[in-house]
């Protein structure tokens, strides 16, 4: 079980390579992958990812080991960047492996559920109209209801 | 003594974003009904404390937790990840 909080981007290949790579007991990986997604009018010049150093990596290792407790996980990998990133730049990656792929998946979206809401990062948008904050969306709360 | 901490359009607002506050504040409302009378940009963060959350020590808590004991508060908008 592995969290890594970083400014960097990451090789997302070689990282779902390294993760698949000698997990002996697994019939399933799945990764997710978070792109910054433009806006309709294409106008989103960067994103600014802020973040609560200590917290963070506390809050996704507390995320991944409720998931640990739930399903049958025989690894899992959180990437999170924060920072300066532009359209179509990797935010963020979770991989899960499982026995089986039903566990794989559905950790894989429990993590993601979670980290939406209850891991400190705040995203703002620069576009050609200003600056905002991204509020958080009802959606993304009631998605945890189901776990 | 507290490090108390903001983030996002909090932190934005206060126009800092960690200072230490010495404080008899019983619980995180008492600390924040303490700022709220320090200055108006204090009051402005603190508008509407429905649209906050607060960490205590790093833990994600609720308005009426108490404080005792505390090293670090934290105050920020509701978080936006993935």
């Amino acid at each position: 079980m592995v969290v890594r909080v970083q400014e960097a981007t990451f090789d997302l290949g070689a990282e779902v390579q390294a993760f698949a790579e000698g997990q002996t007991q697994a019939g399933a990986v799945v990764n997710f992958t978070g792109i910054v997604r433009n806006t309709p009018d294409g106008d989103l010049d960067r994103m600014e990812i802020e973040h609560y150093p200590g917290m963070t990596e506390n809050a996704l290792a507390g995320i991944e080991a409720e998931a640990v407790s739930r399903w049958n996980l025989l690894d899992s990998l959180i990437i999170h960047r924060y920072g300066t990133l532009r359209p179509g730049d990797m935010i963020m990656m979770v991989a899960t492996a499982s026995p089986h792929r039903v566990d794989a998946f559905e950790a894989a979206q429990f993590l993601m559920d979670y980290l939406k809401s209850r891991a400190p990062f705040w995203k703002k948008e620069f576009t050609t109209d200003g600056a905002e904050w991204v509020d958080a969306k009802a959606e993304d709360e009631d998605a945890l209801s189901k776990w | 003594m507290i490090d108390v901490l903001y983030f996002a359009w909090v932190r934005e607002r206060i126009g800092l974003p960690k200072e230490q506050v010495e404080t008899s504040a019983v619980t995180v409302a008492d600390l924040v009904a303490e700022l709220v009378q320090r200055e108006d940009r204090y009051a402005a963060a603190f508008e509407d404390v429905s649209a906050l959350r607060v960490a205590v020590d790093q833990e994600l808590c609720e308005f009426d937790t108490p404080l005792a004991g505390a090293r670090e508060v934290a105050f920020f908008p509701p978080m936006t990840g993935g």
